[in-house]
């Protein structure tokens, strides 16, 4: 088994690759104790299995974000038998930076130099044998989407596996080389540092790594051997000033000499300027921002709505006639009923197309360069709300899931900033909770209920930005991060690794929020036909368990002009807001088509307004709850997030309320 | 590090109009930002030049053939000699 790593900038190809590499025998998941996705899978090259491991998307290999880290330890201390550096050939020169990070850990490497036909439509030439031979490194040339260069990879890593370990080509200048091969006669007197590469543990030492540095000081047992390293680095610092600054600059000196040698570009205006020409322009860049929107919306709900209803006929008709297999009322309900175990399984299984359908055409856009861009487009406006431009990435996502925006905040690089994005996220109005206010929306407004959806979605955006204003102001009292981000060049989005990207998290959906899910129905199902008295099965709500709760906190809830099962209704919205409708249908003992005429008749527009608005502000749903837990990694933010919300959908449905008053 | 020489007029970054070329003469500002900066291959002596910006937002600018934008804030804090 040949373990091979693939390495690369973000937006390089790589996951292409992955993927043509793999197929089909890919696992996605997350790196042990981290949020950031791990890709692994197997691939048979030429008889030889193959392991291959995706490593994040970095820029670099300093370790100063998670992603870096990641990636760098996995080479380090896993020590894959060959590191394939994935490179955009377009965009050379920057690349090669990670490059030379890779060879200076001595690992067997090679690089597939990707995206060689944009490369040629754009001017740039390279000649790729010199390139070879000034790296010292097998290039392979790619077109990852035709899976041109892919045989010649394998047989590469093959061979590549085989071969003496590479002597390492590049040197830096004389003052950083010196210091690097004194640091390296005694560090091969250090036996706990048997396993690392020398020359890179000497940069790492030279540019003051605190990581490295921590584990000389902690390995080193030696005294005498540690201020011989002490000393070699003050005088190193003595010569250049900003050790670390110093041998960033070195780095792209030799790359800027290995690239005037290999690479010549010829001027052109390429197509990725003329998009960002009209993507990027002062006046229509926003109006283009809002339609591109309004087509990931519509591509979601139209593509996946068939489906969801599909799944959702068939699971009712199975259950129907299932209904009294067991011959035991209460087993029969809670496995068959309405809102029993497969009747369940359905309704989550509903939603994994309307995921798998947002998170593709999120693939695409990102793919394709754009969701970059409209972080640039919204910086100076986000920015005024104390924001960073990239925040509005994961606020595009919570209008889909807020469990995939709060996993989304993963992108703002600033901790402050991320757990501001990370507590009012729940604050945009996801796809769930779409999907119970349009049924209400409907009933009540007719052929208004776009402008009132509208109107929610505004009153979910106002609210988050007041919050993360008053977050930033009074409680981080901070700037926002620098931004500073990457617009790759356009390119025609990958519609595989768009699948495979939905298929991932969807199935990833069914297997946690599922199960939360289904528990949080079960609960509803037994409280709902037990009776309160005898505590045997019930069919009539009435007498549950359920209906005693809810007239217990009913005056808590009545100022806003609720009974109580709309009061129930809310409670088992903390378990998924999708189950809002379909609880409050079945306290009021109708189907959920005869609803929404049933509520319409029951209820005041305005008090109904004030409900949605409740809906949609009060607490994020308990999957939610898991992501904002996991992603802030305190519960201090979690019972934050709770709270303030809580109490915010009150008070905003009592003002609703009175303003209705008036009207 | 070679001192950079300058001779022409120098500003920031974030002044500069779209379509005119500068050199990087120096980078203030915190370390961890500038580093970030040096890795995207904005260094000391790099010619920069500016594709768009958004008046008092942010700018994109072409550097190594690489497009890298750029917040305000931190392109105050990089200045440049303008060479055209």
């Amino acid at each position: 088994m040949i373990r091979v790593a693939l390495a690369g900038n973000p937006n390089v190809g790589k996951s292409v690759i992955f993927n043509n590499l793999t197929g089909s025998r890919q696992h996605v998941g997350n790196w042990p104790g981290k949020t950031v996705e791990k890709k692994e899978g197997y691939a048979k090259c030429f008889g030889e299995e193959m392991y291959v491991i995706d490593l994040p998307g970095t820029y670099s290999l300093s370790a100063y974000s998670i992603e870096e880290l990641i990636a760098r330890d996995y080479i380090v201390k896993e020590k894959p038998d060959v590191v394939v550096v994935v490179v955009d050939a377009s965009n050379i020169e920057r690349n090669l930076y990670l490059v030379v990070q890779v060879l200076e850990l001595g690992v067997k490497t090679i690089i597939a130099l990707n995206k060689m036909d944009l490369a040629k439509s754009t001017g740039v030439e390279i000649n790729v044998k010199k390139l070879e031979n000034l790296l010292g490194v097998p290039i392979v040339e790619t077109v990852a989407p035709k899976k041109i260069g892919m045989d010649e990879l394998c047989r590469k890593i093959i061979e590549m596996k085989e071969s003496e370990e590479i002597q390492m080509r590049i040197r830096y200048s004389d003052i950083l080389e010196g210091a690097i091969h004194d640091l390296i006669e005694i560090l091969e007197e250090v036996k706990e540092f048997r396993d690392y590469a020398y020359r890179w543990l000497a940069i790492k030492i030279l540019e003051g790594d605190n990581a490295i540095m921590q584990e000389v000081e902690e390995k080193i047992k030696t005294v005498s051997l540690k201020e011989r390293i002490y000393e070699i680095k003050k005088r190193f610092e003595e010569k250049v000033e900003d050790t670390e600054m110093y041998v960033i600059n070195e780095r792209y000196r030799v790359i800027q000499e290995i690239v005037s040698k290999t690479v010549h570009v010829s001027k052109k205006v390429t197509l990725s300027d003329m998009l960002d020409q009209a993507f990027l322009d002062r006046y229509i860049g926003i109006p283009i921002f809002l339609a591109i929107l309004w087509i990931l919306f519509q591509f979601t709900f139209i593509v996946s709505t068939p489906f969801v209803d599909m799944i959702g006929d068939f699971f009712a008709v199975i259950s129907n006639n299932m209904a009294n297999v067991t011959g035991i009322s209460h087993l029969d309900y809670l496995l068959f009923g309405e809102y029993g175990v497969l009747n369940g399984i359905g309704m989550i299984l509903s939603f994994v197309p309307l995921i798998m359908a947002l998170y593709f055409a999120l693939s695409l856009f990102e793919d394709f360069g754009y969701i970059s861009r409209a972080a640039f487009l919204m910086d100076k406006l986000m920015r005024k709300l104390g924001l960073t431009g990239r925040t509005i990435i994961p606020m595009i996502l919570g209008f889909g899931c807020n469990v995939a925006g709060i996993y989304g905040t993963r992108i703002i690089p600033e901790e402050d900033d991320r757990i501001i994005a990370i507590v009012t996220n729940p604050l945009m109005m996801c796809s769930a909770r779409l999907v119970a206010f349009a049924i209400i929306a409907a009933a009540f407004w007719g052929s208004m209920a776009g402008t009132i959806l509208l109107s929610l979605y505004v009153i979910g955006i106002v609210l988050a930005v007041s919050i993360s204003l008053v977050l930033k102001k009074f409680v981080f009292k901070g700037k926002a991060s620098p931004f500073i981000m990457e617009l790759p060049p356009y390119q025609v989005p990958s519609i595989k690794v768009a699948a495979s990207q939905a298929w991932a998290r969807g199935s990833l959906f069914f297997r946690k929020a599922g199960t939360v899910i289904l528990f949080g129905l079960l609960v509803l199902g037994v409280l709902a036909t037990t009776d309160v008295t005898t505590l045997s099965f019930t069919d009539d709500v009435q007498n549950s368990i359920v209906a005693v709760i809810g007239k217990m906190l009913h005056p808590i809830f009545a100022p806003l002009g609720w009974d109580w099962r709309l009061v129930i209704a809310v409670i088992f919205g903390f378990v998924a807001k999708e189950i809002v409708i379909g609880a409050t249908a079945m306290l009021y003992g109708v189907t959920e088509d005869e609803f929404a005429s049933f509520i319409a008749q029951h209820y005041d527009p305005v008090v109904m307004y004030a409900y949605m608005v409740f809906v949609l502000v009060y607490v994020p749903c308990i999957a939610s709850i898991a992501a904002i837990k996991n992603e802030t990694g305190s519960w201090k933010w979690t019972l934050f997030t709770i709270l303030y919300e809580v109490s915010l959908a009150y008070l905003l449905g009592i003002l609703v309320l009175f303003i209705g008053g008036f009207i | 590090m070679i001192p950079y020489r300058s001779s022409g007029r120098i500003m920031p970054l974030a002044f500069l109009p779209e379509g005119v070329t500068g050199i990087v003469v120096e980078i203030r500002g915190g370390i961890n930002a500038s580093r970030r900066i040096f890795e995207l291959g904005i260094t000391q002596g790099v010619s920069v030049r500016v594709v768009r910006s958004m008046g008092p937002g942010p700018i994109l600018v072409d550097v190594r053939g690489a497009r890298i934008a750029l917040g305000r804030g931190i392109s105050m804090k990089i200045l440049v000699e303008v060479v055209g």
